[in-house]
């Protein structure tokens, strides 16, 4: 079944086909948008079930044999991030049903979304470097349009600086892919495993290794480049915003996890020691803007930084119990944090702010979304038995094990802080009293914004009450990485 | 103009042809073909280049998007893995043996992308002033 692994792809192209076709009905771009997302879940969770066993899944596009052509590869990894991507796809196209303005639709709105989900799929799936750089072309492109859509001076201005700044970081990665390519004469990523590997060790792989991860580390905003994020995403929209902290930083740190487990393993003590002392650096520059501000999602785009030191942190200790903390983290995070981002969307429609200072008293008008903000915010901080705490678990033990102290310390203390600014949320938007001049007629939430919270929430709550499955899967994905020749071998098929 | 802009249009549509196995291709040709429809905008305005190009630029996008998705799947229906090019030998008066297959209608889906964000681009820029 390998033509199952370019199935997401093509139920993505087909739905924002569809949808253009239809921009002047945006009641029939919504519904076909629905339809592309949930049929994206069937095909996502039609290629886990297939590799949940540990099968390595490849698809020779074109029919050209490994390395010529392109290939697409679905491991346990890939196949879980694109699980990810079709679940935050729905929950933000049905968000988007409730909350975007039909001048934003008539503009191409939901077409853009499906082209986006494709981009972020197609990165997951692609088993070459340089078809990788298209992908994230495809994803970026799509997201400036969204970025910029509708908006006014403050969208623009945030849309330039997301802009400029991922342009550079694309100008880095072409430069890296070049470079490898006059090294090795190859871009596939099996193929560069054995040839860097076969290399001589005199620093220009090293070198090359360093773009990549500033490259990514950009897309991913890790320290110290991450500034581009917080100034950007809170100018847009809830459900873009959602969408965009769920997913796309996450696609740079998978690309970083999927070069530095497969391609650059050859320099470890040197390489992986530097993404050790970055992760930190992120998290803790990270968790510090977060409590210094009082805007809600200027403090969750705070947080999405502080978290990918977590993920980076797992790669850079490079076991496997670290990396299935990673992955599991991943997973946890992309849920809770769109989730949180959507709940800022109805805090906002609520309370007609987003500065903490005007909000208040949610709490007793409105207790179901109390409870509902209650799931994320603190499973975000890792208190048991929420998701969170299963990854922070798996992270501070493989922390320990590999006698890294320092950073074990940072962990337990930017966790700490994380808990200090979920709850400073909680308390000043939920629980003390309102400031008295709410909005005369808050525009109420309905069944679009609740329905992809609450099953966000659901899902929040079965990764932290039923972890085992999904901590097995993320065991058995991190195992995948760390035996690179099992990947070489179903790409380049054995060897003679 | 008449006769320039027809000659780009033509000229489009053989780049398109030889891209197969010589320098050129949809996206090449896509390119001339939307320069054949500047031309006609920067002389008689976008309105008449509207009204020339019949449908919308989005709706050229939404059609050779469909095209090149097509074409992809194709193989997949002769049990292929995806994008595999397929020919079917057309034995027509004056070009005997002529191939024509898979590769060239993706050609021509990404021809007509190619024109499509153009003059999507271009259009309403040339409205604005």
């Amino acid at each position: 079944m390998s033509g199952l692994v370019a199935l997401p792809l093509v139920v993505m192209l087909a739905s924002s086909v569809a949808a253009l076709a239809f921009l002047r009905y945006p009641k029939i771009q919504e519904a076909i948008a629905l339809t592309g997302m949930v049929a994206l879940v069937g095909a996502a969770g039609w290629l886990l079930a297939e590799t949940w066993d540990g099968e390595i899944l490849v698809l020779q596009a074109g029919n050209w044999p490994a390395p010529f052509g392109i290939t697409l590869v679905a491991d346990l990894f890939a196949s879980i991030m694109v699980m990810l991507a079709a679940i935050v796809g729905l929950a933000a196209t049905m968000y988007s049903v409730g909350t975007i303005d039909a001048d934003r639709e008539r503009y191409g709105y939901y077409p853009l979304m499906n082209i986006l989900v494709l981009g972020v799929c197609g990165a997951f799936l692609t088993g070459d470097l340089f078809n990788l750089y298209v992908w994230f072309e495809v994803l970026l492109v799509a997201s400036f349009v969204i970025m910029a859509l509708g908006g006014g001076r403050p969208q623009m201005e945030g849309a330039l600086k997301y802009v400029a700044l991922n342009l550079v970081s694309s100008v880095l990665f072409l430069s890296g892919v070049g470079l490898l390519y006059a090294a090795t004469g190859t871009l596939n990523m099996a193929d560069l495993s054995q040839r860097v590997a076969e290399a001589e060790a005199d620093g220009y792989m090293t070198a090359v290794a360093m773009l990549f991860l500033t490259a990514f580390g950009i897309k991913a905003a890790m320290f110290p480049l991450f500034f581009w994020l917080p100034a950007s995403y809170h100018t847009a929209p809830a459900p873009v915003a959602a969408l965009f902290a769920g997913l796309l930083t996450k696609v740079g740190v998978y690309a970083l996890i999927r070069v530095f487990t497969l391609i650059f393993t050859t320099d470890v003590g040197y390489t992986h020691t530097i993404i050790l002392w970055l992760s930190v650096a992120t998290m803790v520059t990270g968790v510090l803007g977060a409590v210094s501000h009082n805007d809600v999602k200027r403090i969750l785009s705070f947080h999405i930084i502080s978290q990918i030191g977590y993920m980076t942190l797992g790669l850079a200790l490079f076991t496997p119990l670290a990396l299935a903390g990673s992955i599991f983290y991943i997973g946890h995070h992309i849920i809770v944090k769109t989730n949180l981002f959507f709940i800022a969307g109805v805090i906002r429609r609520l309370g007609g702010s987003y500065e903490l200072v005007h909000l208040g008293g949610l709490a007793r008008s409105r207790p179901a979304l109390a409870a509902l903000f209650f799931i994320p915010a603190f499973s975000l901080s890792g208190i048991p038995p929420l998701s969170g705490f299963f990854a922070k678990f798996a992270l501070v033990r493989a922390a320990a094990e590999e006698g890294e102290f320092v950073a074990l310390a940072f962990v337990l203390g930017v966790g700490l802080l994380t808990l200090l600014s979920m709850t400073k949320i909680f308390v000043e938007a939920f629980l003390k009293p309102a400031s008295g001049e709410a909005p005369a007629a808050p525009a109420s939430p309905g069944f679009w914004h609740y329905a992809p919270i609450g099953g966000l929430a659901a899902l929040t709550l079965v990764l932290g009450f039923a972890a085992e499955p999904f901590l097995s899967a993320a065991t058995e994905a991190a195992d995948q990485l760390m035996e690179p020749e099992r990947y070489i071998a179903a790409v380049l098929g054995e060897p003679q | 103009m008449r006769f320039l802009a027809s000659l780009l249009l033509v000229a489009s549509v053989f780049l398109l042809w030889r891209g197969h196995n010589e320098p050129g291709g949809g996206f090449a040709g896509g390119l001339m073909a939307a320069s054949a429809f500047v031309l006609h905008a920067l002389a008689l305005g976008p309105d008449g280049a509207r009204r020339a190009l019949r449908v919308s630029p989005l709706f050229l996008i939404a059609t050779g998007l469909g095209i090149a998705l097509l074409a992809a799947l194709i193989g997949v229906m002769a049990g292929d893995p995806i994008l595999t090019g397929h020919w079917v030998t057309l034995d027509t008066p004056g070009a005997e043996n002529l191939k024509v297959g898979t590769p060239l209608l993706f050609d021509a889906g990404v021809y007509l992308v190619v024109v499509g964000v153009v003059l999507n681009i271009i259009l309403p820029l040339m409205e604005d002033e």
